[in-house]
């Protein structure tokens, strides 16, 4: 068969598409959990609780299959990263499993019966599976900057020599809260889009301005981070952009501060950083001037910036070993065949498009503020 | 390898996939018998049908969160547990689960929230429409992982690439349109809608029963008698049996299922019940019905069936055959223009993985002792027992549902589903599908053993670096939460059967079924 597109392309390409995915996942579930995250200190009583909960009630389904669909794609496109990342951060991965599979049930019962006692173990759950995955999830990018201690064999045979604890580094714990107040102040966008003014909304601004200024100063620290600890890993050698997808066949290298090779080198990637500072202003500046939508603008942007940010100051490497270099996943070594990129890219174009039509109707659909008064009201209602 | 890693990965992902799995034939089942009631609904415009379907909606509801809950893990699972299987195959079976969240879990999952919510926000057609979406998107995703799944039982149009080790896609037509994962995609979609309709019946009985709710439950079970009669027909008559004879594993199915040791003159006979014997290797008291076999396995009169004994030394063959291209790629390994090993390996490159079960005895299978590959062919047997006892068990649970939706009809119009010992049969029918069904898993997965990939990645190979302790801490943890949600699931579920289907949020309960203000 005839492949249109070239190797390399379409390994830039899958790149670029990884960043989608996650970017994809982090702005739509992102808000869920936000929300989740807040729940607890936004919403006091039951009717509250209610409110809050019933504005992402019906979405929270579709988004987290952005990151079901992230987990097959890294698959069918990235099967070490998929293979390495998985098994290597595997009570991390069970952590999140564990509190995200809480939340669909959380949602679903909590209001089945009256009980206070029954829904309070159910908000409880609810925040778990909120609060939980999104410091995880921030935790295991950092790990990714700072590398993962894994080898191949020559039959490319992965062993991975790291622990749960050993995950969890100063610099990993503020990826960590730097992901925790991203969401938080994304969720709080959310509730300015979907609440009446009231109580709730009053509070989540409140937490939501917090969330946005942490935001700003964890993103800042996080950079000085990178830069004093000089981070980061260079190619070595010559470098076959479309050579086979095997990583002993390349090699790599520890080199301080690489990670900021790439700014110097293609300056328009300044932009990533930029937006990582000016998305939390921007939804600070929303919040004080009470506009909804520039604050949730101001919330995407961020976590826009913050993911390019990781992307770009890697590029090309997607997952550096910290104790074998030449082991380490690049865009180049790490990718499924050629053929396979190509058709998956063909799905892509295809469906993505489809995907988000029907995504944008149903919000259409689902559009409006919510009420008090729809939720003691409402059938259907959570 | 660590055995025990391997065995304890394999007992996870047993749990978590039947656990999945007692969730999903309901979701198959019930979205498309939701369509079929709020299709009378639109059509008729009589509101008990609005009614009916929110009913059944609400139960669909409660058990569609689980399923989606429980699927997460198994999307990562594989990479989890299965860090060197997706290596090694992530090429080919990557494709199908990143097609299937963008194909169906996306339709399903976004229409989902509209069916729930959007019932006061849509016109009638509209919400159909998505209801529609809901269950096509639950049974395109079915399709999706049975491809993945075929391909694991009948892997086509890949090939080993020596440069990256591991298996790469040839021709995504074939792993498409792969036949033994279109079989199983229409035998396991229509399990799930008996499945659905054995529940529908059970839960209306159980009304009828008690003289509540009648005219709702007669209804409900009118349509689960028909949709359940058409399915049950499906589940057998398409049943797994196409495919059986494209592969040496999936031959070896066949055999260790009738428990026929010995290679028969064609037509062969049906072993209808005996004792299959592991050891001794043959079958105990065994009664045979002549031709039956041969006519169901090969569609004909003159096709031969291999018996157990016979397929052995054809692995055995192989085992030696992959021997020779298990060298050719350690030599392409340090020399990747060596031109004399690349011809070798292109000869021999079909049998690497026979090769592979030799790493079982000895790290390299090209050290390998005469007993080390005698012992090695004996491991491509599945465990006859199981799959002898399995498939007649599911055989007759096949047959017995069709002879129930039949009876179903039956009384239908014979006396309005008011036969009370039929009704008591119904609520007992309820768990026997999920049994069924569970057993059908059991025996596809079992019978493929030692092979996670047939032929091609023997199942010990294919696990992660993980330790011991970490599975274990898994394994507790899963139990501890898929037993705890399991328990309120089933109590929910009863809680809401109970409540029966009249909303006590209507607007005008007085005056009947209130119309819909677009009415």
């Amino acid at each position: 068969m005839h492949i249109p597109l070239d190797y390399e392309t379409l390994r830039l390409i899958w790149w670029a598409l990884l960043g989608v995915l996650l970017i994809g996942f982090a702005l739509t579930d992102g808000y869920d959990l936000g929300v989740a995250s807040l729940l607890p200190f936004v919403a006091r009583d039951d009717e509250e609780r209610r409110l809050t909960i019933n504005t992402i009630a019906p979405h929270w389904e579709g988004h987290q299959v952005w990151l079901i669909l992230g987990g097959g794609a890294i698959f069918a496109a990235w099967p070490f990263v998929y293979a390495v990342s998985f098994s290597g951060f595997y009570l991390a991965m069970f952590l999140v499993l564990a509190s995200l599979i809480l939340r669909p049930v959380a949602f679903k019962y909590r209001s089945k019966h009256s009980d206070p006692a029954w829904r309070a173990r159910w908000d409880w759950a609810l925040f778990v599976g909120g609060f939980v995955p999104a410091l995880v999830f921030g935790v295991a990018v950092g790990n990714v900057l700072i590398g993962a201690p894994f080898s191949f064999d020559s039959d490319l045979r992965m062993t991975y020599e790291g622990s749960l604890l050993g995950l969890f580094t100063p610099f990993t714990l503020l990826t960590g809260l730097l992901s925790v107040t991203m969401l938080v102040t994304h969720g709080a966008g959310w509730l300015a889009l979907k609440v009446e003014e009231g109580a709730v909304l009053r509070r989540a601004r409140r937490i939501g301005s917090a969330a946005a200024i942490a935001s700003v100063v964890l993103f800042a620290l996080g950079g000085v981070m990178v830069a004093k600890a000089g981070m980061g890993m260079r190619l070595m050698g010559v470098v076959d952009a479309s050579g086979p997808s095997n990583p002993l066949m390349s090699a790599s290298a520890a080199a301080s501060g690489a990670w900021l090779d790439n700014y110097a080198a293609h300056s328009w990637m300044v932009l990533a950083p930029a937006l990582g500072l000016i998305g939390p202003m921007l939804a600070l500046l929303g919040i004080s001037t009470r506009r909804a939508w520039v604050q949730f603008a101001g919330s995407s942007l961020a976590i826009l910036g913050t993911v390019a940010t990781v992307g770009c100051s890697m590029f090309p490497f997607i997952l550096p070993s910290s104790i074998d270099p030449k082991s380490s996943l690049t865009v180049w070594n790490a990718s499924s065949s050629h053929l396979t990129l190509f058709i998956m890219l063909v799905v892509t174009i295809i469906f993505l498009p489809i995907v988000l039509a029907y995504t944008a109707w149903v919000m259409k659909v689902l559009s409006g503020r919510i009420t008090l008064a729809d939720v003691r009201t409402s059938p259907d209602f959570y | 390898m660590d055995m025990a890693v391997v065995e304890l990965s394999r007992l996870q992902f047993a749990l978590t996939a039947m656990y999945h799995f007692l969730f999903v034939p309901l979701t198959l089942g019930l979205s498309f018998m939701l369509v079929i009631m709020e299709s009378i609904y639109v059509i008729t415009k009589r509101p008990i049908w609005r009614v009916i379907t929110r009913f059944w909606g609400k139960l669909f509801g409660i058990n569609f969160v689980l399923g989606v809950a429980t699927g997460l893990t198994m999307e990562f699972e594989f990479g989890t547990n299965w860090a060197y299987y997706s290596h090694y195959v992530g090429d080919i079976f990557g494709a199908p689960l990143a097609i299937e969240g963008l194909m169906a879990f996306f339709l399903e999952a976004t229409m989902v929230g509209v069916m729930f919510f959007g019932w006061d926000r849509l016109s009638r057609l509209q919400h159909l429409l998505i209801t529609l979406g809901v269950a096509l998107g639950s049974n395109l995703s079915a399709l999706w992982i049975l491809i993945a799944n075929g391909w694991m039982q009948n892997p086509v149009g890949a090939a080993f690439n020596p440069e990256t080790m591991r298996m790469e896609v040839t021709d995504f037509a074939a792993v498409l349109f792969n036949p033994v994962a279109q079989a199983k995609f229409v035998h396991t979609v229509s399990a799930g809608y008996v499945c659905a309709s054995t529940f529908v019946m059970g839960v209306s009985a159980l009304y009828l029963l008690r003289g509540k709710y009648t005219n709702i439950a007669r209804r409900s079970m009118m349509v689960a008698a028909a949709f359940g009669l058409a399915s049950s027909l499906s589940v057998v008559v398409l049943g797994d049996e196409s495919g059986y004879a494209l592969t040496d594993n999936q031959k070896m199915k066949m055999a260790s299922i009738e428990a026929m040791w010995e290679t028969e003159e064609a037509p062969a006979a049906i072993t209808l019940i005996g004792l299959p014997d592991m050891e001794a290797k043959t079958t105990h008291y065994a009664i045979k019905l002549p031709y039956v076999m041969g006519i169901i396995g090969t569609r004909s009169l003159t096709g031969k069936i291999t018996g157990i004994h016979e397929l052995v030394l054809t692995a055995d063959a192989r085992i030696r055959s992959g021997m020779i291209g298990y060298d050719a790629v350690q030599k392409l390994k340090g020399n990747r223009g060596d031109l004399a090993a690349r011809a070798t390996f292109e000869a021999h490159k079909r049998d690497i993985g026979y090769a592979m079960l030799l790493k079982r005895y000895v790290a390299d299978p090209r050290q390998a002792s005469e007993q080390q590959i005698l012992k090695a062919a004996a491991d491509t047997i599945p465990n006859v027992p199981v799959m002898f006892f399995l498939f007649r068990f599911m055989a007759a649970m096949g047959f017995a549902f069709i002879a129930y939706f039949a009876m179903a009809f039956y009384c239908a119009s014979a006396s309005q589903f008011s036969t009370r010992w039929f009704l008591r049969l119904a609520v007992v029918m309820i768990p026997l599908p999920w049994l069924a069904i569970e057993g059908g898993w059991v025996l596809a997965e079992i019978g493929r053993q030692p092979w996670a990939v047939d032929g091609v990645l023997p199942t010990f190979l294919g696990a992660s670096s993980l330790t011991i302790g970490q599975i274990w801490t898994t394994i507790i943890g899963f139990t501890a939460l898929y037993g705890t949600l399991a328990v309120i699931e089933i109590r929910l579920m009863i809680a809401m059967i109970r409540k029966g289907p009249i909303e006590h949020h209507e607007p005008t309960p007085q005056a009947g079924f209130a119309p819909l203000p677009a009415e």
